[in-house]
């Protein structure tokens, strides 16, 4: 017990002795979390939006004020030809284009139907889908307005209808930032925690210190628990700050318990730097662990369900996921703080991360010599 | 110019000896293009919805049906109360509760209209907004259909046509992040942490009182990495074709040109950062925060620069990927030619030498 108190005391002078690591350790993720939870937004406020109204009816114009009244669109209007229209598209000048044609007016007052063409730049797909999903909802209100206000229809032939409501749960004003927050708070503190633990005993194998540990009388597990506890509660705090920023700048709700949430961080932290472990006694130099360690994360990262939900992958992904470590803490971490899910709605969860960490810190003892 | 060439192959050594490392400089591109091809979409896709059916008759049947038959949606349970729902979201895996009201079928036919209420778990705001709006779509549908022989409404129709990306595929988007990803990270992080890695063993003494200048240390560093970040921009961009039929519709000579530069420009950088890093972790962190998350997050790559606080904004203007994001987007597959991208051409030369100029004032050939 004494020698691993002394290994962690070891390890806590190393980190507070090293003047230019402790900015990066402890502020750089605060900054990071400011930074990417404003920066990893899908809500479109400003999609530029270019209308060219050839048609300059009562209903065209309308149609325009709707688009001029939603909060999501910077309108410009042009009185360019399509050809135009489509250079803009192409310099990024607008997002979407939309032409109202001549006659649009009076087609619809004689035929009942009429066209109107939306050019959306799609480069990127995902905020593409966006704007065509509220081009067609603010397309599909006005419809409903025309129909109810143009045709009395006859008695007894009333179209039927059906009224739907929605609500949101958990987030009714569908914050994006209180669920971002969660996730990207799992991802700096594991960023830290895997990485150090990593780098660290690469860097005593490269610098030849690990060869004076060896000699010492000091055993594995002695070895393997003073390296992990150290970071184990450097991540834990930086979990708690990075909890009490949310909460005080983004307002994240908190609902489930604390004592849940950070009983599984404890878990996952466990399994976190153990990776980060196992890798360190695989790779020889910190070059090596840090591009073994990148690449697993850049992977994992983006597997995890933090950009794009899990769902929605195919088949062989989610199954990946099941050794994804992100997948479960970015899960868990979301239910707990936004919905206030209990120990016993993820218990699924705990004893992956059970299983895990035994695998996990097996390996890496198996792994580590003292000979070398 | 011996001693130079032999330094170069020195290089080369050091790089290819280490098997591990070079593995994943050259398998990254290839998974990362792969995942998010095949596995980073925003399509609503078999999401996981309970059903809440008060009614429980012919109406209400039809419509869970074509709701269930979509292809978006798959049952997960039938409930039977409404307390059932937030157990069941807190559970996490139902996003979305359909609740029919009583008597559905009859107010339907004899009222003319019935009530349907969707709750959605908004936990996750975005998924939360597109499920409901697919879900209102089909339903609407069905009433279309029901509303037939009545008459036909009054409506505008609106024709979309998705410029650029018809299918809407999402490697458009992350075939030029990805590219400005992986050069940064060979290019930028390699460099900064193999020159770290020399001060920190105490090597660079010995580079530094061998005859060799320290321009000729420096070029003779980055000429391995120029060559393996070259291959995998190509390796990139091969994959992108013949995988995912993503075509190079401008000039290929130019966008080789443009990835050059880009290349330049990261190791200008990547040498900055090891004239102020003491030590391989140091230079780490400072790319890992400094670079890639920047890369992925503030270049316009995933997320639009738009939706951001100005202050951001300001940040992405100064981020070297945004600009080599929007040259590679508009020569690949907007396919407009030089006049388009010289501004952007021009901001990350004036950038690569502005780095450049930092590190010879920066770089000391003495050490402490």
């Amino acid at each position: 017990m004494r020698t691993i108190i002394y290994l962690i005391q070891k390890e806590f002078i190393q980190v507070f002795r090293n003047k230019t690591m402790l900015p990066l350790i402890f502020i750089m993720p605060i900054v990071m979390l400011l930074i990417l939870v404003y920066a990893t937004t899908f809500e479109m406020k400003h999609i530029n939006l270019l209308l060219i109204d050839k048609d300059m009816s009562q209903t065209s114009r309308e149609l325009i004020s709707k688009f001029e009244g939603s909060p999501f669109y910077n309108v410009k209007y042009c009185s360019c030809s399509v050809k135009e229209a489509e250079d803009e598209l192409t310099k990024d000048k607008c997002d979407i284009f939309i032409n109202i044609p001549y006659g649009f007016e009076k087609k619809l007052v004689k035929e009942n139907t009429s066209d109107i063409q939306l050019q959306i730049n799609a480069i990127n797909a995902m905020t593409a889908g966006l704007i065509n999903a509220y081009s067609i909802s603010i397309i599909a209100d006005f419809n409903k307005k025309i129909i109810t206000e143009w045709k009395n229809p006859p008695k007894g032939l009333k179209n039927k209808s059906i009224n739907i409501t929605n609500s949101y749960w958990f987030n009714p004003e569908l914050n994006y930032k209180i669920y971002m927050v969660p996730g990207i708070l799992v991802i700096l503190v594991t960023i830290i925690g895997m990485f150090l633990t990593a780098l660290n005993i690469v860097r005593e194998k490269e610098m030849g210190t690990i060869e004076q540990i060896n000699v010492t009388p000091i055993k594995k597990h002695h070895f393997i628990i003073g390296k992990l506890l150290p970071f184990w509660i450097i991540a834990m705090f930086e979990l708690a700050f990075g909890l009490l920023i949310g909460k005080l700048l983004f307002h994240i709700p908190i609902i489930g318990s604390l004592f849940t949430l950070f009983t599984f961080a404890g878990l996952y932290l466990i399994v976190a730097l153990g990776i980060g472990l196992f890798l360190s006694t695989i790779a020889n130099t910190q070059q090596q662990v840090m591009f073994l360690t990148f690449f697993f994360m850049l992977v994992f990262i983006l597997m995890s369900g933090l950009f794009t939900s899990v769902e929605s992958m195919p088949e062989w992904a989610q199954k990946v996921n099941y050794i994804n470590p992100y997948y479960y803490f970015i899960k868990v971490i979301r239910m707990i703080l936004l919905k206030g899910s209990s120990f016993a709605d993820i218990l699924k969860e705990i004893y992956a991360m059970l299983i895990y960490a035994t695998i996990i810190i097996s390996l890496a003892i198996w792994r580590y010599r003292k000979t070398v | 110019m011996n001693e130079f060439i032999g330094f170069i192959k020195k290089e080369f050594y050091h790089i290819f000896r280490d098997v591990r490392t070079m593995l994943i400089l050259f398998v990254m591109p290839i998974a990362q293009i792969l995942i998010f091809g095949y596995v980073v979409t925003n399509d609503i896709k078999d999401i996981q919805i309970a059903i809440l059916d008060k009614s429980k008759d012919n109406t209400t049947k039809e419509i869970t049906n074509k709701i269930l038959s979509s292809g978006y949606f798959i049952l997960n349970k039938n409930l039977s109360s409404d307390k059932e729902i937030e157990e069941i979201f807190k559970k996490g895996d139902v996003k979305e509760v359909i609740i029919f009201e009583p008597n559905f079928d009859r107010k339907f036919e004899k009222e003319k209209t019935a009530n349907i209420q969707i709750i959605a778990d908004a936990s996750d705001a975005n998924t939360a907004n597109l499920i409901t709006n697919y879900t209102s779509a089909i339903i609407y549908d069905y009433l279309k259909k029901s509303n037939k022989n009545v008459q036909v409404p009054v409506q505008i129709v609106p024709k979309v046509r998705m410029v650029f990306n018809e299918s809407l595929k999402t490697v458009y988007m992350f075939v030029p992040g990805t590219m400005a990803l992986i050069l940064m990270l060979i290019s930028a992080m390699m460099t900064s942490i193999s020159i770290a890695r020399e001060k920190e063993l105490g090597t660079m003494e010995v580079l530094l009182v061998s005859p060799l200048k320290p321009i000729q240390i420096i070029i003779g560093k980055v000429i391995p990495y120029i060559a393996i970040s070259f291959t995998n921009a190509i390796t990139i961009i091969l994959l992108a074709y013949f995988v995912f039929g993503l075509p190079v519709n401008g000039s290929i000579v130019l966008l080789l040109a443009e990835t050059i530069l880009f290349i330049l420009l990261a190791l200008s950088l990547g040498i900055l950062i090891s004239t102020i890093a003491k030590s391989q972790q140091v230079a780490m962190f400072i790319s890992m925060f400094a670079l890639m998350l920047p890369t992925m997050l503030l270049s316009g790559f995933i997320y639009p620069i738009e939706n951001m606080p100005e202050v951001l904004q300001w940040l992405c203007h100064i981020m070297p990927p945004k600009y080599f994001i929007t040259i590679i987007k508009n020569i690949m597959i907007k396919g407009t030619g030089f006049m388009f991208v010289w501004k952007e051409t021009l901001i990350l030369t004036l950038m690569t030498l502005l780095f450049i100029i930092l590190s010879i004032k920066k770089f000391k050939i003495r050490l402490e």
